[in-house]
């Protein structure tokens, strides 16, 4: 189906695949909590395209489809890693302990950014595409300066591989042999335009030509993704330089809740893709080979039920923001203009704020 | 008071490396800046007392400058990016106004987006096309970031220090027509606050606001008024955002006449905004329209004509002539 150098370690019905460079090191508890990650993140995901339905969100960015390659590249960081995101990473920051109600701050229109960075090593996500790839290679290369073991890692996608940022990243990260992973998920679709049109060649190709290995790994399976993700940061945290890694996935949903898909996907395309479920081949492989129970099934679906809805009661109690915080953070150091739009909007009695 | 005389280029060099010296996490990052000490010898000799890894050689890319020095801030870093010409800025333009500018904001205060971008800008060095711009008002216009003007040796020595140690971004833009004239170094006391704007040369009958390299400019046509009488309070605005508006206030209540000279464009430009803020402040004080002196709204012209687009003293002084003649 694909490319033949595709690492995978499951295939689509739940049975290992051998790989002559990757194995598998998880044990059976890991791979059920890595299942109970993505059952998790699905609920999440479909909860908060229900939530904008319902004129809750302003716009939603669902990652159903990119569980495995999400939860699997989550799980191979160390907690001293830090990680730059676009607006689809709900996966990643569920593994970087971000709280999901924060997560939804963006969409709720009541922040542009929903967490603090600094505290779960997990930046503010970017909108303009490829932006966060050059982030990311400079908090590498301060790792290089302060001596750590650390790594970064980028996360961007098929559409936004063709921007100047993300080819510029690749250049300093070849040029400074810094710590970063470059995470591609490349799940076919940019919006409306396929991954084929972004590149003539396998995404993962790319990074040859700027000097640093590549790897495509089937973004469906997350036994594969944890094994690829965590060879390259282990590399990257010890000089062995950067990596790419192109997680061959596809994106089940629309683009955004603003999309349209059926007027540029077939329907058939979309049902391929299903039968290579990310969630349903652990769960295969979890009944097969380590004969989990359906009760256990069952709890994890309760458990991830009780945290959508308690995700839904989060958002519901997010209000709006009184309007003089848009001063708030604008600047670091006071600013006389700030200072005057503070004052404005407290004489025209906007806000019922103090200056 | 220990004072020195040296050229602008070698002032910035004196602040940079004073800044290095005082703060480990201060670094050098752009094109040519090490081994050959930058196109204009700004940061010469600085690789080799600091090391490369203070002292980065990038590749060229100046989005990738300006986007690592983001990641270097997350990370703790100050990073003084050089942009080699003004004109090469443009490539950078995204990361400056999306993520350096909105960082700190987008983080609700988590990331201190602390860095510098020198740019050298202004024209009158004769160069070919993209090398003599002035790009300051597009960064003026945009909430986040701070940009300042040196005009002489001593604020290029104790402004470049003041950046490097504030918490904001600043864009920093250097006079490069000024780089080789000398001048005093007071290297104990700073001239002034970072946004403070100074009086170069008091007088009662017009105040002349700049920046940059046309505050040489701007004090030439005030001896030249001089002699015929008429007598020009000089302002140095020193920061093009924020403005200190009050000092220019203070003055334009003495004078009721303004000039504001600028390379740039007039349309929407620094000079629109000062005229602007002092016409609201001052209107009962004004004897006269407030007037720009600036460059004309055209690309950068090839430069054998360059000083036809540059303001010139005798510019300025029709400038001048006009608002001593206004009557109401």
């Amino acid at each position: 189906m694909i490319d033949e150098e595709l690492v995978q370690l499951l295939t689509p019905e739940g049975e290992r695949v051998e790989n002559s460079e990757y194995e598998s090191t998880l044990n059976g508890d890991e791979i059920f909590s890595f299942y109970r990650d993505m059952v998790i993140m699905r609920r999440l995901d479909n909860e908060s395209t229900s939530l904008q339905r319902q004129g809750q969100l302003a716009l939603w960015a669902p990652m159903q489809g990119q569980e495995a390659a999400q939860i699997g590249a989550g799980r191979a960081l160390a907690p001293m890693d830090f990680t730059f995101p676009t607006y689809r990473e709900h996966g990643i920051a569920w593994c970087r302990g971000v709280p999901p109600e924060n997560m939804l701050r963006l969409f709720r229109a009541v922040s542009n950014g929903g967490w603090d960075p600094q505290k779960y090593r997990h930046s503010v996500p970017t909108v303009v595409l490829g932006s966060q790839t050059l982030h990311a290679v400079g908090y590498a290369m301060g790792i290089q300066r302060d001596g750590a073991e650390e790594a970064a890692m980028a996360f961007f996608g098929d559409g936004a591989s063709s921007q100047g940022d993300v080819l510029e990243a690749f250049v300093w990260a070849a040029s400074f042999n810094a710590p970063v992973v470059f995470f591609c998920q490349n799940n076919q679709w940019g919006i409306s335009t396929p991954s084929t049109v972004q590149s003539k060649i396998p995404l993962y190709h790319r990074s040859h030509g700027f000097g640093f290995p590549g790897v495509r790994v089937d973004g469906n399976d997350v036994l594969a993704v944890y094994e690829v993700s965590k060879r390259a940061l282990d590399s990257a945290r010890v000089g062995g330089g950067p990596t790419l890694i192109e997680a061959y996935t596809y994106r089940i949903g629309a683009h955004t809740t603003s999309d349209d898909p059926t007027r540029y996907r077939i329907d058939a395309e979309v049902e391929v893709w299903k039968h290579r479920d990310p969630v349903e081949r652990v769960k295969a492989l979890l009944v097969r080979e380590y004969k989990v129970k359906n009760a256990d099934f069952d709890d994890v679906a309760a458990e991830a039920d009780t945290m959508a809805l308690k995700l839904r009661e989060d958002v519901l109690a997010m209000s709006r923001p009184d309007p003089i915080t848009m001063f708030d953070d604008a600047y670091a150091a006071p600013h006389p203009l700030i200072e005057e739009g503070r004052r404005e909007m407290i004489d025209l009695g906007i806000s019922g704020g103090e200056l | 008071m220990a004072t020195t005389t040296m050229t602008m280029a070698k002032a910035l060099n004196e602040g940079l490396r004073r800044a290095m010296e005082k703060n480990p996490k201060v670094l050098l990052m752009g094109e040519d800046i090490g081994r050959l000490g930058g196109v204009f010898r700004i940061t010469d000799g600085l690789q080799k007392d600091f090391g490369e890894d203070r002292v980065v050689d990038s590749p060229l890319a100046e989005s990738a400058i300006v986007g690592t020095a983001v990641g270097l801030a997350i990370r703790g870093y100050r990073t003084v990016c050089e942009i080699q010409f003004d004109g090469f800025v443009y490539p950078a333009f995204d990361q400056i106004v999306s993520q350096v500018a909105k960082l700190h904001k987008r983080s609700d205060g988590a990331y201190l987006m602390a860095m510098v971008i020198r740019i050298p800008f202004q024209g009158g060095i004769g160069a070919i096309e993209h090398h003599s711009e002035s790009p300051e008002p597009y960064f003026a216009q945009t909430a986040g970031l701070r940009v300042v003007s040196p005009s002489t040796p001593n604020d290029a020595y104790w402004m470049i220090q003041q950046s490097i140690e504030h918490d904001d971004p600043i864009i920093f833009c250097e006079p490069k027509s000024r780089y080789w004239e000398k001048g005093e170094v007071d290297l104990e006391t700073p001239p002034a606050g970072l946004f403070d704007a100074l009086v170069r040369r008091e007088g009662t009958d017009v105040t002349l606001v700049g920046y940059g390299a046309s505050m040489k400019t701007a004090l030439r046509a005030a001896e030249t008024a001089a002699v015929e009488g008429t007598s020009i309070e000089v302002i140095d605005a020193r920061s093009i955002a924020p403005l200190d508006i009050e000092v220019m206030a203070k003055s334009l209540e003495k004078t009721g006449r303004v000039v504001v000279v600028q390379e740039s464009p007039h349309t929407a430009s620094v000079g629109s905004e000062i005229i602007s803020e002092l016409t609201q402040r001052c209107f009962y004080s004004l004897k006269a329209p407030g007037l720009r002196v600036s460059g004309y709204h055209v690309p950068y012209p090839p430069t054998r004509i360059e000083e036809d687009y540059r303001p010139t003293v005798d510019r300025i002084l029709d400038a001048v002539d006009r608002v001593m003649g206004f009557e109401s």
